[in-house]
């Protein structure tokens, strides 16, 4: 039995204990804006914040989680969160979408720690978040952009 | 334990944001406004039909049925756009829903079949919407004009609003929907003359974009029904092989394994969950057949194209007398010999289906259709249930890149195979691995190129013979348009052209892969006139203006590019610029592309400038994206992309790790800008794509003096 | 199969009479040759052992016999395995071909990775097996204290002389005594993670233990290092 927190709530899982967080948020807790896309953490679609820092949730078994607070795309919080997200849709970052859910978990927990994070810190924390549409452009420029509104 | 014997559970159901399939089935509708909302999908009951692709609901808002799926080019946002415009509707009230399977009713006017691809979404539907919004609207108005008892003629409609000025009577579309959609429609709508538009040629987020950027927006994978069974298949790792046998002992023995049958394309395993369904499937032991197998390498493969060019193809084009300028007094002849590999498409999302048979028999089935009347068709002929009790509940695709788009629809028999061999008395949803779409096949072929070229003493281009080897993506018998599309009808004034193209045969299945020819034809065409430009001691932006003449659109977008880079002013130290210019699905693109070679020794691009010509811009905000995510994936494709046929034909890319994907630290910064016009639209899904590579190469050469002459770039090696 | 004392330059790439020459580094983090399963089942059969360090007594020249041990862990020290988080620049290499690291990863101010990328992200406590993905990438290793070695510690491209020098340093093994050293070698977890790489990983030569044994030899003979 794996006890963690999921956005905030206590969970219990007692499958396999080698199952990773992204199959037990998604088929067990049936939150889908966590997505598959590899499954060998070269994609980041399944970024999650695993006790507040990135975490890819393909490559983490359920073990691994025991008493962690694991927050999803659909549970995210706080200014950081709301600045990126409003970013987001106005400059119209998606086009498939499949991916955002990883590239917004990512692009957060760079702004909670690098409120004003220049071009080579945001190559360096999104580098492991693919998109194949290659909306990259736009995640860059709503990136500075949510950084600009925080600031105020 | 089997299928048949698992008993039925209602399992508890924990609210979540995946779409559950259970008693009522929604479709997902994307609001103009910020939310996703959940507009039932049973239209008729709350909705009324304006004919087959408008509905309006008593709360004002109205719901373009879109024919075409959304997968990130937006289709779902122009369709409702153009409706909109026509129909006078303020753009809030604007929804979007994914049409029904419907070869006849839905079809593409391009296709004469339902299906989205060739970049011709907008296209087939401008007059179509058009015809719809204007429809609605003047049976909105013949309602208003019967209630209040006033002439139409007088009747106004703006933002939503329908008015009579005299009367001072007003009223929203949802109040008169009822009575509106009994009017008679019009035999000929009167359509807007373009400069009054309001709607079109505006920025304007895509519908979908609160639901993508929170996590709500649903794909097929979301997908939950109770009861339902997670399968994966284990697919060979030759084209062509087959099951020998199979032992599944261990596999059964994995908790939450429910059930293991062969299929004709595998061994699919079943399970509660998706970990145990692939846990389940790598404790498979199964011998394969290799019998049938294509068991040649792609090195083999390719010397075995280079063959055939002694032998006759089929004429492409053939204009002038290429054997006697190549004979001509003092030319100067170039030969290229080009190999370009077999693309992976891999979208995020790789292919999945959810198949339900419900109570009365009939299928629903979920998922990313380009082909929706395909996909119907196949599932009908592999269950042996009618078409008619068939429903194809189009799902937002992850990205496809013509992946989903294929006759006779392989990947749906496959998920309805897995279907029928577990018995049907669970929903399942099939999904694949992304090493299953990666070495899945239906790629963009490998073609071999071998391009003569000459130029005379004057340094004009004199002669271009050109032949192209590579499987037909129709699997035709004769030429295959879509193999030499992009040289065969080159814009050039070359006046001694010969193309041929040759159609191979081998096991690996082919598919159209974004922007199809042009993949190919467009980096040979552009790569081999530079070297021949600079061979004559031209300019390559100049050069090209000489021998474009009078073909307008061509010149327009490459003066165009050339005046954003300013072409032939300083370049920063260390870099090089190349150009490209090449029209696809009617879409003039030209690209200039800044390049460097980086602390590896590998190509670093640092800024593209991009300009189209794609008729009237509906929502230059989609187009631009659409071109800067095209310079994306076609600069990770020329960069890091191939898929490799090893020793025996075995597949040696499986992940995004030798599969390369562009990465955000690799993009460009990209400029677009939209030429002004009054043509009719035509697409952008594709049309960024083909100019990127040669764009690249081009400075490449510059920069090592090395022509590119093989694709992915970093497999240029020293001989 | 002899390893020479330099270990290669960085993943090869040389712009060479005007074409280039690239190392595989761009096209992918195959732990593996991209067609075999597993490294050690690959040809070459078992993985080499290390000698006990009774198989250096017969080197009566103490000094000799010191550097002739030492020279016996360079085996382990110069293996891809070890190396890989020893680099010389800021991004760790990967696979037995010694590529850069994909996904891309930075060094970062604390050896662990740049905001939003550290080594956790994908790096737990543990290596961890992925199951039904590709052959390839059949595990993603794991320690609970997974990083970088500082850039003074850096092994990549250097002779073993000068690793033995290096190590001996205490401006350069972070302030660590011969004893301490020794300890390490022998005990430390994440050194240990070279004998437990996870599946699909070649293992470094011997184990910890006789690693450990070699460099207590080593002190006691006085801690030569080879070129002295």
């Amino acid at each position: 039995m794996v006890t963690f927190t999921l956005n905030g709530e206590e969970r219990r899982f007692d499958g396999d204990p080698e199952t990773p967080l992204l199959w037990v948020i998604r088929d067990f807790e049936k939150l889908t804006g966590t997505k598959y896309g590899c499954g060998v953490a070269q994609c980041g679609a399944c970024t999650v914040h695993l006790d507040g820092m990135t975490r890819r949730s393909c490559v983490t078994p359920i073990s691994m989680v025991e008493g962690s607070e694991v927050v999803t795309i659909e549970g995210i919080q706080g200014a950081e969160a709301e600045a990126v997200q409003k970013a987001w849709v106005a400059i119209d970052v998606p086009q498939c979408g499949y991916c955002q859910s990883g590239q917004i978990m990512s692009a957060v927990a760079l702004l909670q720690t690098t409120p004003k994070p220049t071009d080579a810190d945001i190559d360096g924390a999104m580098a492991g978040n693919i998109c194949r549409c290659a909306t990259y452009q736009r995640i860059r420029q709503a990136i500075h952009d949510a950084a600009d509104t925080m600031e105020g | 334990m089997t299928i048949h014997q698992f008993a039925p559970s209602r399992r508890a159901f924990l609210a979540g944001a995946g779409l559950v399939i259970g008693v009522a089935l929604a479709p997902r509708v994307f609001a103009a406004t910020s939310s996703l909302n959940g507009v039932p999908a049973d239209a008729q009951g709350q909705q009324y039909p304006f004919q087959a692709f408008v509905r309006i609901a008593p709360d004002d808002t109205v719901t373009v049925l879109a024919k075409h799926i959304e997968m990130g080019q937006g289709p779902y946002t122009g369709l409702a756009t153009i409706v909109a415009e026509e129909l006078d509707a303020d753009w809030s009230q604007m929804r979007a829903a994914a049409a029904p399977a419907d070869d006849d009713v839905y079809k593409n006017l391009a296709f004469g079949i339902q299906g989205t691809g060739g970049s011709t979404s907008i296209a087939n539907s401008y007059e179509q919407l058009r015809k719809a919004g204007a429809t609605a609207r003047a049976m909105l108005v013949a309602a208003a004009a019967e209630e209040w008892g006033v002439p139409a003629a007088e009747i106004t409609v703006s933002a939503g609003r329908i008015s009579h000025a005299a009367s001072g009577k007003t009223s929203g579309f949802g109040a008169l929907a009822a009575k509106a959609a009994t009017m008679t429609p019009p035999a000929e709508p009167v359509l807007k003359d373009p400069r009054d538009f309001v709607l079109i040629g505006k920025d304007r987020p895509k519908l979908d974009t609160v639901a993508k950027s929170t996590g709500k927006a649903i794909f097929t994978l979301d997908i939950h029904a109770d009861d339902m069974l997670i399968a994966t298949v284990a697919h060979p790792d030759r084209f062509g092989a087959t099951v020998a046998s199979v032992d599944d002992t261990a596999a059964k023995a994995v908790p939450g394994v429910v059930d293991v049958k062969v299929v004709p394309q595998g061994v699919a395993v079943y399970a509660d969950n998706t970990f145990a369904a692939l846990k389940g499937r790598a404790a498979l032991k199964i011998d394969w057949d290799l019998s049938k197998a294509e068991q040649r390498s792609s090195e083999k493969i390719a010397e075995d194209y280079r063959s055939l060019f002694a032998k006759d193809g089929f004429k492409a084009a053939d204009k002038g007398d290429v054997e006697a300028a190549f004979k001509g007094d003092g030319v100067t002849r170039i030969e290229a010999d080009m190999l370009f590999p077999f693309l992976a498409h891999a979208p995020m999302e790789p292919l999945d289906a959810v198949l339900v048979r419900r109570e009365d028999g009939s299928i629903d089935s979920y998922n990313g259709a380009q082909f929706p009347g395909q996909d119907k068709q196949a599932i009908s002929e592999v269950l042996g249930v009618d078409q008619s009790q068939i429903r194809i509940n189009m799902q937002l695709a992850g990205g496809s890149f013509g992946r989903r788009a294929q006759f006779g629809s392989p990947y749906m028999r496959e998920a309805a195979e897995v279907f029928k061999a577990s018995g049907m008395a669970r929903p399942v949803k099939h999904m694949w691995t992304r090493e299953d779409d990666i070495r899945g096949g239906f790629y963009r072929p490998l073609y071999v190129h071998r391009i003569r070229g000459a130029i005379d003493k004057a340094g004009e281009i004199v002669a271009w013979d050109h032949v192209i080897a590579g499987q037909s993506i129709m699997k035709k018998l004769e030429l295959d348009e879509s193999s030499v599309e992009g040289a065969s009808d080159m814009p050039y004034a070359i006046p001694n052209l010969r193309v041929f193209g040759y159609n191979t045969e081998v096991g690996v299945p082919a598919l159209w892969w974004r922007s199809v020819g042009h993949t190919h034809t467009g980096f040979a065409v552009e790569t081999f006139l530079d070297e021949l430009l600079q061979k004559a001691g031209k300019d390559a932006v100049e050069g090209r203006i000489a021998l474009l003449k009078d073909q307008n659109r061509h010149l327009g977008v490459l003066k165009k590019v050339a005046e954003m880079a300013d072409w032939g002013g300083p370049v920063p130290e260390g870099r090089q610029r190349g150009v490209a210019v090449h029209k696809s699905f009617n879409t003039y693109v030209a690209e200039i592309a800044e390049v460097s070679v980086d602390e590896l020794g590998a190509p670093k691009v640092h800024k593209v400038w991009c300009a189209v010509d794609c008729g009237v811009a509906l929502n230059p905000n989609v187009i631009k994206a659409q071109l800067e995510g095209g310079v994306g994936y076609g600069l990770g494709a020329i960069l890091f992309d191939q898929v490799e046929l090893g020793e025996g034909g075995k597949i040696i890319q499986s992940n995004f790790h030798d599969y390369r994907s562009l990465r955000i630290n690799e993009m460009p910064h990209v400029e677009v800008a939209i030429i002004p016009s009054t043509e009719a639209p035509t697409g952008v899904g594709e049309p960024g794509v083909p100019p990127i590579g040669p764009a690249v190469a081009n400075a490449w050469r510059q920069l090592t003096g090395a022509p590119v002459r093989r694709l992915p770039l970093v497999n240029i090696a020293v001989s | 199969m002899n390893k020479s004392n330099v270990l290669f330059a960085v993943p090869a790439a040389l712009l060479l009479a005007g074409s280039l020459l690239l190392a595989p580094s761009l096209s992918g983090a195959a732990d593996t040759s991209p067609t075999g399963p597993q490294e050690a089942a690959k040809e070459g059969g078992p993985v080499e052992g290390l000698k006990p360090v009774s198989a250096f007594d017969s080197i009566a020249d103490e000094k000799q016999r010191s550097i002739a041990i030492f020279e016996e862990t360079g085996k382990v020290l110069q293996h891809p395995r070890c190396v890989n988080c020893h680099p010389a620049g800021d991004r760790p290499l990967q696979t037995m071909a010694m590529t850069l690291h994909q996904p891309p990863v930075f060094r970062g101010p604390a050896d662990f990775g740049l905001t939003g990328m550290t080594c956790n992200t994908c790096h737990g406590p543990a290596n961890a097996e992925v199951v039904a993905q590709a052959e390839g990438l059949q595990s993603i290793p794991g320690d609970p204290n997974w990083h970088l070695a500082p850039i003074e510690m850096a092994w990549q491209g250097k002779t073993l002389g000068e690793i033995c020098v290096q190590i001996k340093d205490v401006n350069r093994n972070g302030g660590k005594t011969l004893e301490e050293i020794v300890h390490h070698m022998g005990q430390d977890h994440l050194v240990g993670w070279g004998w437990n790489p996870g599946k699909g990983r070649e293992k470094v030569p011997g184990t910890q233990e006789e690693f450990g044994k070699l460099y207590e030899a080593w002190a006691a003979t006085g801690a030569h290092c080879p070129g002295e």
